[in-house]
């Protein structure tokens, strides 16, 4: 898993839905593992196959469609609701996408993801459906996300959308820093914090 | 001029970054099974213990059986976890309220019974109802795993500060409206997504007359709404609940709590990003009839049209309804259930078990319904034995089952079998929520009993004037 994330250039997987929510992107009943590893091969999914069954793949499920692939991850408004698990943001992560596009993140979602080195990219409802129409013309289109000068461009025809993120967090995924590190190295000024605060 | 946030976040920064997030510090720190296994581990990794163990508290909830809980638990994975918690609690010196401890329990319902939670604090765990808690006047959200170990770790957390929201319910509630139509109404006006990005404050004259348990639900499904966190402000129907609680301040300890207590709210004039009035007299029993909590109506009206759904949301309004096998403009009342479940974190307080034992006293449940009702914790479930509620559910043909979380994520054997409806006091109707293909109604504990005794979706208000 890449723990660092700077310039991606990749097709992408579209995903038009809103209101995706956690208990999608991975069930509960997956959530037993004690570690990080392997969501992967069940994020969304019931929505991947039959009957919990995974020699039954639904065909118009989008993941099992064999034109579309890439690191980037292209879904509707307000992705990422509901549960906190961030065993989401390693699913989507462990299945190999290191971008999520989408016009609305679910706040929790969020930091999930920066914390775990997927850039969760937001663009305008206009900038989102020509994703979705430029991807659906040419699954081979391929976008570029652009992290250090914070904009995501359409390669072929040049559309580009420029994206916030706070400049903390961009330092911490260029570098592959995390924010325990940091706050390890200022126990002492939490320790001072701790006496004033009753 | 400050809001009720503002005060108390401000107390709370250690540290604020160039750019970038606040450090905030963490008054408490609740933990449970599943979230945080891979926290302790990253601890382990690097080499390193629980910065502030005392100010962490544990139980067992979200994967814990609900029947026979003294045995050994079947599932292996379940029990390997629950396990873990065990484990990693006595390595690192953590308070677990464990299966068979007497204040076990869903982990936003033993926080407040147990004085633990209380107003002015920040409070965190690595589940999202965590909001729950803000109905003391605290700062209290959901965190995700890599945060718990954050937290775990240092006891402070990188947070950018939140837009503030504040939503005013004004007036006299209906009869037969309770405090989860309260906060079904108010997401169905203003969707899943209406408040994301936003700390919200509850407020007004309806909210101010709730108990403690009722304010309690309202905080709980803010996060359905999107919010951060949802808060009430502290009065004197907190400082009541909280006094003489196990963990509450004591003696000199409580006057000079309460003395700050009472300066917890938001000024007048104070400034919000937003502002949201409610009449209360607007609200009716409400019930969801999609897959996300903002899909909700009132129960005596009729699911939206085709016609009456915006363009580019059609496409997953009628994903929606196919999956719950609901007709376009359809009326809500009158359909089947198979399933009652009345738990979750949202409504398995005593006030709620009353309500439905209330309600259902000398009823019998119809035939073929399955009703499950799963108290929030293991004091609950003592009161509710001690006050005979145990027995007027037997008497109607129901399960008073043991506290967990049960079928309000079925991720224990609790599930609701594919196609089946079940209408449920807990706060998400999500697809595969309650169990692969498991269709939801998000209701009232009344609204729910109704249908525990008529097998279908009905109007409590019907029977309220009989
Ligand atoms: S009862 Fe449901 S919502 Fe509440 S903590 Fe448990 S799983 Fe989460």
């Amino acid at each position: 898993m890449s723990k660092q994330i700077n310039t991606i250039q990749s097709s992408a997987v579209p995903l038009q839905m809103e209101n995706v929510d956690t208990d999608q992107i991975i069930p509960a009943r997956f959530l037993k593992a004690t570690s990080r590893e392997g969501f992967g091969k069940n994020l969304f999914r019931d929505w991947r196959y039959e009957q919990d069954d995974e020699t039954q793949p639904k065909q118009d499920f989008v993941l099992n469609n064999p034109i579309y692939s890439g690191r980037i991850l292209v879904a509707g408004k307000n992705f990422g609701c509901g549960s906190s698990r961030e065993h989401a943001a390693w699913a989507i992560k462990d299945a190999g996408f290191d971008v999520v596009v989408s016009s609305f993140f679910a706040d929790i979602f969020k930091n999930n993801a920066l914390n775990n080195f997927l850039l969760p990219v937001t663009v305008s409802e206009e900038y989102l459906k020509e994703l979705f129409t430029a991807i659906e013309a040419d699954p081979n289109t391929i976008i570029e996300v652009n992290l250090p000068e914070q904009f995501i461009n359409i390669v072929s025809s040049g559309k580009k959308a420029s994206f916030d993120i706070n400049s903390y967090k961009k330092t911490c995924l260029l570098n592959g820093y995390d924010d325990i590190d940091y706050l390890l190295s200022i126990r002492e000024q939490i320790e001072t914090f701790e006496h004033s605060h009753s | 001029m400050k809001t009720l946030f503002e005060k108390i976040w401000e107390k709370h920064v250690v540290q604020t970054i160039e750019g970038g997030p606040s450090i905030l510090y963490i008054d408490r720190h609740f933990i449970h099974e599943v979230t945080s296994p891979q926290a302790f581990n990253g601890l382990n990794k690097r080499g390193i213990k629980v910065f502030r163990p005392n100010q962490v508290v544990a139980t067992a909830d979200h994967n814990v059986p609900t029947l026979d809980q003294h045995l050994p638990i079947k599932e292996e994975l379940s029990r390997v976890q629950v396990d873990t918690l065990k484990k990693n609690c006595a390595e690192h010196g953590i308070e677990l309220y464990g299966l068979g401890h007497p204040f076990q329990g869903i982990v936003h319902v033993i926080g407040p019974e147990l004085g633990i939670t209380q107003p002015g604090m920040t409070i965190v765990c690595g589940d999202s109802h965590t909001s729950t808690h803000g109905a003391f006047g605290s700062i209290a959200f959901g965190i995700g795993t890599s945060e718990v170990e954050m937290v775990l770790a240092t006891q402070c957390l990188m947070q950018s500060r939140p837009k503030l929201m504040r939503i005013n319910i004004d007036g006299q509630l209906n009869d037969g409206v309770v405090s989860k139509d309260i906060v079904l109404y108010i997401l169905a006006q203003i969707t899943a997504s209406g408040a994301t990005g936003y700390a919200v404050e509850f407020a007004g004259s309806a909210i101010r007359s709730l108990s403690m348990e009722a304010r309690m639900t309202i905080c709980n499904m803010s996060i359905e709404m999107g919010a951060r966190c949802g808060m009430i402000a502290p009065d004197q129907t907190t400082f009541d609940y909280i006094q003489g609680r196990r963990f509450a301040p004591q003696g000199e300890d409580w006057e000079k709590s309460v003395a700050y207590w009472q300066t917890l709210f938001s000024d007048e004039g104070a400034a919000f990003d937003t502002e949201i009035n409610i009449k209360a007299e607007d609200i009716e029993p409400m019930i969801t009839y999609g897959t996300n909590p903002g899909m909700g109506i009132g129960v005596g009206g009729h699911i939206p049209g085709l016609g009456e759904v915006e363009e580019k949301e059609k496409p997953s309004f009628e994903k929606s309804l196919a999956y719950m096998g609901l007709q376009p403009g359809a009326a809500i009342k009158g359909t089947k259930v198979d399933y009652v479940f009345i738990g979750s974190c949202t409504n398995s307080r005593i006030e709620d078990l009353r309500l439905v034992a209330g309600f259902v006293n000398g009823k019998q449940k119809a035939p073929g319904v399955e009703v499950w009702i799963v108290p929030g914790s293991k004091q609950v479930e003592k009161q509710a034995i001690e006050e005979g509620i145990d027995k007027i559910f037997e008497a109607a043909g129901f399960i008073l089952r043991q506290p967990g979380c049960s079928a309000c994520l079925g991720m224990n054997e609790d599930k609701i079998p594919a196609g089946k409806y079940c209408i449920s006091t807990s706060n998400r109707n999500f697809e595969g929520r309650q169990g692969p293909n498991a269709r939801t109604f998000l209701a009232s504990p009344l609204t729910a009993a109704l249908a525990a005794i008529t097998g279908e979706v009905g109007d409590v208000r019907e029977y309220w004037k009989n």
